[in-house]
């Protein structure tokens, strides 16, 4: 058997987006910038995408910009944020458990001169909201969450927090990374009042190498890259039109029979815990499970177990395994066909251990022994019995051999 | 400019009878080399130099490349071809040789001349004295020393003339293939590649054998391994890199013996294991990269318990070398790269917090006598699904 349990990492692409990819990259072919008929079909991709997903999120198209990815739009928005704005000031406050690509781009802008708080969370991996409250100054021009954790799975309650930060300071530019939260909730950047949304599109089952920038009209921004002017000079370079076009179906795909889909994600994530917390010796991180879990690992409180992984993203199940260090065991699992990611797969080619797991207090000895699960709605119930049942089988071998 | 290159060798001139066979080992290490850089060339042996001229189109620098990966090759000097050999043409044209080659520069020269084609009207020392007094003639910035010229233009008239000055340092060492086969113990690390590629400099052509040992090493670990031993294939030719599935043995060890000596048995075992390898694939060496010192087991007496088990001679080039002294030789090779990817290595989980620094051989074979009721079984089945990746 095989269960792909790294959905958080990267999805496979579904086959009427691939189907649509080669019709777009084999017969339009066209450069939207061309004058001639071919460049207007390419450039009726890009419309209907902008139109698609400006839709899934009640915003106009031309607040759309199209990237390369999660991590451009990242970029975009936070470095070219700052430069627009710089004449308001120089303060940016994000938190301490951001992605690597919104975390670098402020390590770059500090080097630029600006000044970053970073904000700490709770052991649930929700942001201190007081303390984000007190970093917030007169030259604070930008503010960035992160809205669904990608190594844990938290969710920062943005309903709750962004009026806080406005009633405090009505016009600081809220970003948020939404790279795994689109498409797994339904979130309407002008009712939550967010002026920039970064989204990925293979997460959601569409091509790499393709995501967008929601920026909100009026909201200042300069481009990062320069060149021919496309995109309203926002983000020039020839449109990838065939991933554009890709991410739109994707996205479109996503949002069809949400509540099913969503509920299927919950379904197996409740699966998932209630299976995985009968291996000895395991920590799930980030779900509230004070008094609702027995030391054998029953559940004794089913109702509030169910309620309080509703109050977690649906794919994403962070666990920490007493004595086993998180790579063997990964490799472990590969060998029975379980592929799941250490910390989070982006940055785990660097010994460096992860920065969510200590920043939501994470004890020392486990920073290194925690894996992610995460899944798609493709994902089955027996799949992830079957990745429990490994598990039940290698952790006591795996335990024997630490080093002494 | 450069349409031919004359490769000199040291080493193998002195070689005696077997000299043929050097060179003959030396031409066709050439020609391989050759074969992995676009165009197509013309290698042959004479007077003591290989020749190795243009037949088309070539890059230059990607030949100097992979000239310099030759062993065997003491220098490497790139040869202008001048078709037409009489005199007065090829005066113009050592002339022009020499204004594009050193332009204004204030130099000192000498002319050196060799006459292939004794027909030729010329003797060469009259060559050298009025192709010297042509170009003093023509350049002002030249000036004549005999004795310690700055640059020698060497002028060789054959059928066709040849002129050069610069000169390449080759590789040096022996040709590959004329001194038998050893077999390397190739870890991710950065000392086994140096080693592999210290003996290979000597002629010896070699196998390699890695310890893989799942889930504990990852196949990207591996693949870290195929890359070094690409990277050393391009000096030492073809490798066969035969992978041994270690985790068992490694595990069992584990279970039974003291901890503290867990890594210089597991090392014991996969000497054994890499002998009997080489036996099965004709090798007459071990090759390691271990040095004095630089961890627990490779001090003095982890060593005398290591070689214990071998019959075979083990080589350890890089003994007496600090760590800086092998990065400088990983860097030159283009190894250290690859080496330092942060992939760990068979050792991490399974090396003792501290083990000992100078075991005795006496405990250790103690230690491996509770071992006896199973480590034949799993040597037997390690070496029974032995995967060998054949890298060219």
């Amino acid at each position: 058997m095989e269960a792909y349990l790294d959905n958080a990492a990267t999805t496979a692409v579904e086959d009427n987006v691939a189907e649509l990819m080669i019709k777009v990259m084999k017969e339009d072919f066209g450069n939207p910038s061309s004058k001639h008929i071919k460049g207007m079909q390419g450039e009726n991709y890009i419309k209907d995408a902008a139109a698609t997903i400006a839709s899934s999120l009640k915003v106009l198209p031309k607040e759309i910009t199209f990237t390369s990815g999660g991590t451009e739009a990242n970029n975009l928005a936070l470095i070219g944020g700052a430069y627009a704005n710089i004449r308001a000031g120089k303060h940016i406050i994000s938190t301490v458990f951001e992605h690597a690509s919104v975390y670098n781009p402020l390590l770059y802008l500090k080097d630029m001169g600006f000044e970053i708080t970073f904000v700490g969370t709770d052991r649930l991996g929700h942001i201190n909201v007081d303390e984000l409250l007190d970093a917030i100054r007169e030259d604070t021009i930008i503010i960035s969450m992160m809205y669904v954790n990608n190594e844990i799975g938290s969710i920062t309650n943005l309903e709750e927090i962004i009026p806080k930060i406005r009633e405090k300071k009505k016009n600081v530019i809220i970003h948020v990374d939404a790279i795994q939260g689109y498409g797994k909730f339904k979130i309407f950047p002008k009712k939550i009042d967010i002026d920039m949304m970064s989204v990925s599109g293979h997460k959601i089952h569409g091509p790499k190498g393709s995501g967008f920038l929601y920026v909100r009209d009026k909201v200042k921004i300069k481009p990062i890259i320069f060149g021919g002017g496309q995109q309203k000079g926002l983000r020039s370079g020839t449109e990838n039109v065939p991933s554009i076009a890709g991410l739109a179906l994707a996205a479109k795909n996503i949002y069809t029979d949400y509540d099913k889909k969503i509920n299927h994600l919950y379904e197996l994530k409740e699966c998932f815990v209630e299976n995985v917390l009968k291996v000895p010796d395991i920590t799930i991180n980030a779900i509230d499970l004070d008094g609702i879990v027995e030391s054998e690992g029953q559940i004794k409180d089913f109702e509030k177990f169910k309620v309080n992984i509703r109050k977690t993203a649906p794919h994403i199940v962070s666990v920490s395994f007493k004595n086993i260090r998180s790579e063997v065991l990964l490799h472990a699992l590969e060998d029975k066909g379980v592929y799941v990611s250490s910390g989070s797969a982006c940055s785990s080619n660097h010994p460096s251990l992860s920065g969510t797991l200590q920043a939501i207090g994470v004890e020392k000895e486990l920073l290194d022994s925690t894996l992610r699960f995460s899944f798609s709605f493709h994902t089955t119930k027996e799949e992830l019995i079957y990745a429990c049942q490994c598990l039940q089988e290698i952790t006591p071998v795996l335990k024997k051999y630490v080093r002494r | 400019m450069y349409k031919a290159f004359l490769l000199r060798y040291s080493e193998i001139g002195i070689k005696g009878k077997n000299r043929y066979m050097f060179e003959d080992a030396l031409k066709n290490q050439v020609k391989f080399a050759l074969s992995k850089v676009e165009g197509s060339f013309n290698v042959s042996k004479e007077q003591g130099r290989i020749f190795v001229e243009a037949e088309s189109e070539f890059d230059f620098d990607e030949v100097i490349t992979a000239l310099k990966r030759v062993f065997g090759v003491a220098a490497i000097c790139p040869v202008v071809v001048i078709d037409d050999n009489a005199w007065d043409n090829l005066t113009v044209k050592v002339g022009d040789y020499v204004e594009k080659v050193y332009g204004n520069q204030e130099i000192t020269f000498k002319v050196e001349a060799r006459r292939g084609n004794k027909n030729y009207p010329i003797p060469s020392p009259e060559i050298c004295a009025k192709m010297g007094e042509y170009l003093l003639d023509r350049f002002d910035n030249l000036k004549v020393d005999v004795h310690n010229p700055k640059v020698r233009v060497h002028v060789e008239i054959r059928t066709k003339a040849y002129v050069y000055s610069d000169v390449i340092k080759g590789a040096g060492g022996m040709p590959l293939g004329t001194n038998g086969k050893a077999m390397l113990l190739l870890s991710g690390g950065i000392d086994s590649p140096v080693a592999g590629y210290m003996i290979a400099k000597r002629g010896v052509r070699i196998d390699a054998t890695y310890f893989h040992a799942p889930p504990y090493t990852s196949d990207r670990a591996k693949q870290k391994v195929v890359d070094l031993a690409k990277q050393v294939s391009l000096y030492a030719g073809p490798i066969d890199l035969h992978v041994v599935n270690f985790t068992d043995i490694q595990m069992y060890i584990y279970d039974k013996c003291p901890h503290d000596e867990l890594t210089i048995i597991m090392r014991r075992y996969m000497m054994r294991i890499a002998q009997t390898l080489a036996e099965k694939n004709n090798c007459i060496g071990l090759i390691t990269g271990e040095s004095i010192g630089q961890v627990a087991s490779q001090t003095m007496q982890s060593l005398v318990t290591t070689d214990a088990v071998c019959t075979m001679p083990v080589y350890r080039p890089v003994i007496g070398f600090d760590k800086q002294e092998i990065v400088e030789i990983a860097e030159k090779i283009g190894t250290f790269e690859t080496s330092i990817l942060p992939y760990e290595d068979c050792c991490t989980t399974f090396v003792a917090k501290h083990p000992v620094t100078k075991p005795s051989l006496k405990s250790i074979e103690k230690s491996e006598l509770k071992l006896a009721e199973d480590i034949d079984r799993l040597v037997e089945e390690a070496l029974k699904t032995v995967e060998t990746i054949v890298i060219k």
